[in-house]
């Protein structure tokens, strides 16, 4: 690891003027100190953001829930009321990695950990994301894992996160706080697609922080999450849905339905949604939503078979949605 | 830079480089290598510890972000002479073969069991609301942070059931 400065923010105008000034922010530091250990990341200052009073889970005045940024995965899994209101998230959390490391990470982390495309880990492999213009050895390499949706000719890596898929099928806004002041955002809008810079993945500038995720009112219908991946545990997503679907009389009135494990970002297509709406749950309905999914979809070899895959865990997730809500 | 950590319930005043992982600094500073250097990347769990009662992979955490927390590691669970009931079970059930995974295997069903008795449900739970009960596929589950490269896997599960038993028993007779 390439030494550098540490310091600890005791408030978040600290942190941000650190970080404005080059510091990268550590949070639980899973998948930030992992990256440094292996010189992928090398920063030169680090503001521990730990201590900061980010870690609450609180009720809205809208009947919502406020999510601190340092509230720890584990913490978000079992929280009673996410447990009982938001169970896509609560399942969410706990398909993803081990407790060991959801003790550790953080809800702000989560969102804005790194790919884990073995390219970009490979400091000796082209990579536009590690090293812009380098190229990108993925395109014709081992792309098991990467993206089908949303990518680029520059950069095919995915988003690893099952949280974020959730908290996207729930509709979560994401607030930061920065030198400029606070904003809150959609949390599709905090992510940029790679396009021909995949080394600028969201919309944060220079010492802007995440300090909360506000989920809307607990939405009607039933919730799951599915994942599918290689081992049965502690395995990322090669496809995940997180849905959110009531029906009422037969017909489906509302579906919200984000996707892992295709996409540079966890990925939502309202229009998948609306070709749902109104109609009776069939093979047909979820192979008419698929197609709309999936019409860009491109494979690249190795991952050519997450685009039947996508399909066939779209069709699974809403069968078993439209059972659990009829 | 300055840290002080209290470890095993002593505390310990240490100067340390930034980089310095809780890991390194248990075993080089401290003489503690009862924690376990594995993989070095949080994939493996054999360096877990409890950190404010909580399991973590001492190898991804900074010490310096760690200033002021109570930390236990396999030294502070039992000794040979008082050995926790976990590492008696291990030794009754055959829960290893060359052994070095087993310290990070005993913190995390420690930490494990105690999660299970807060409530907390896990990804092969079958309700969230529900408190769980920890069969064989449970405790592989909440487990699956300790990788086991001897593959002692199903005398590891039997080991941690055994007490998991035991302190069934314990309560249902305080009840």
């Amino acid at each position: 690891m390439r030494p550098f400065d540490y310091a600890r923010a005791d408030t978040t105008s600290d942190a941000a003027t650190r970080a404005a000034a080059g510091a990268t922010f550590l949070a639980g530091g899973t998948n930030l100190l992992d990256l440094m250990k292996l010189e992928v990341m090398a920063p030169e200052a680090l503001v521990d953001v730990t201590r900061l009073d980010l870690h609450e889970v609180e009720a809205t005045d809208e009947s919502g829930l406020r999510i601190g940024a340092l509230v720890t995965n584990s913490d978000l899994a079992n929280h009673a009321t996410v447990r009982a209101h938001y169970p896509v998230l609560s399942r969410a959390l706990l398909s993803g990695a081990t407790v060991q490391l959801r003790n550790k990470a953080t809800t702000g982390g989560n969102l804005l950990q790194r790919t884990r495309c073995p390219y970009f880990y490979d400091t000796a492999a082209a990579c536009n994301k590690r090293d812009p213009g380098t190229g990108c050895a993925a395109m014709e390499g081992r792309n098991r894992i990467l993206a089908v949706l949303g990518a680029s000719d520059h950069c095919i890596a995915t988003h690893p996160s099952d949280m974020a898929v959730a908290m996207r099928a729930l509709g979560a806004r994401v607030v930061t706080e920065g030198p400029d002041g606070g904003r809150e955002l959609d949390l599709g809008d905090l992510y940029r697609l790679p396009g021909d810079t995949p080394n600028i993945e969201t919309v944060l500038s220079d010492g802007e922080l995440i300090t909360a995720v506000i989920l809307p009112p607990p939405p009607a219908g039933a919730q799951s999450y599915v994942k599918v991946r290689d081992r049965a545990s502690y395995a990322f997503a090669l496809v995940s849905v997180a849905g959110v679907v009531a029906v009422e009389d037969g017909r489906i009135t509302s579906a919200n339905l984000a996707f892992g494990g295709l996409a540079p970002m966890p990925w939502r297509n309202e229009a998948v949604e609306t070709a749902l709406i109104g109609k009776a749950p069939s093979t047909e309905t979820f192979d008419a939503a698929a197609d709309i999914l999936l019409a860009d979809a491109k494979g690249h070899g190795d991952n050519d078979f997450k685009i039947p895959l996508a399909r066939r865990t779209l069709r699974r997730a809403l069968r078993e949605l439209c059972e659990r809500a009829a | 830079m300055d840290v002080t950590i209290t470890v095993n319930g002593t505390e310990r005043k240490l100067e340390l480089d930034p980089r310095v992982t809780l890991l390194d600094a248990l075993r080089h500073e401290l003489g503690l290598t009862g924690t376990k250097k594995g993989c070095d990347h949080g994939q493996c769990g054999a360096c877990t510890i409890l950190v404010n009662g909580r399991r973590i992979n001492s190898c991804l955490a900074l010490a310096a972000s760690h200033d002021g927390d109570e930390i236990t590691t396999i030294e502070g669970l039992g000794t040979p002479e008082n050995m926790h009931p976990l590492q008696t079970a291990f030794v009754t059930h055959d829960g290893y073969q060359c052994g070095y995974c087993t310290p990070g295997q005993i913190m995390s069903a420690e930490a494990m069991l105690r999660e299970a008795a807060e409530g907390w449900p896990s990804y092969v739970s079958k309700t969230l609301d529900a408190d769980p009960t920890l069969t064989d596929e449970e405790i592989a589950e909440r487990m699956s942070g300790n990788l086991c490269r001897c593959s002692a896997y199903p005398r590891i599960r039997e080991a941690i059931a055994a007490v998991r038993d035991a302190r069934n028993a314990t309560k249902e007779a305080a009840e």
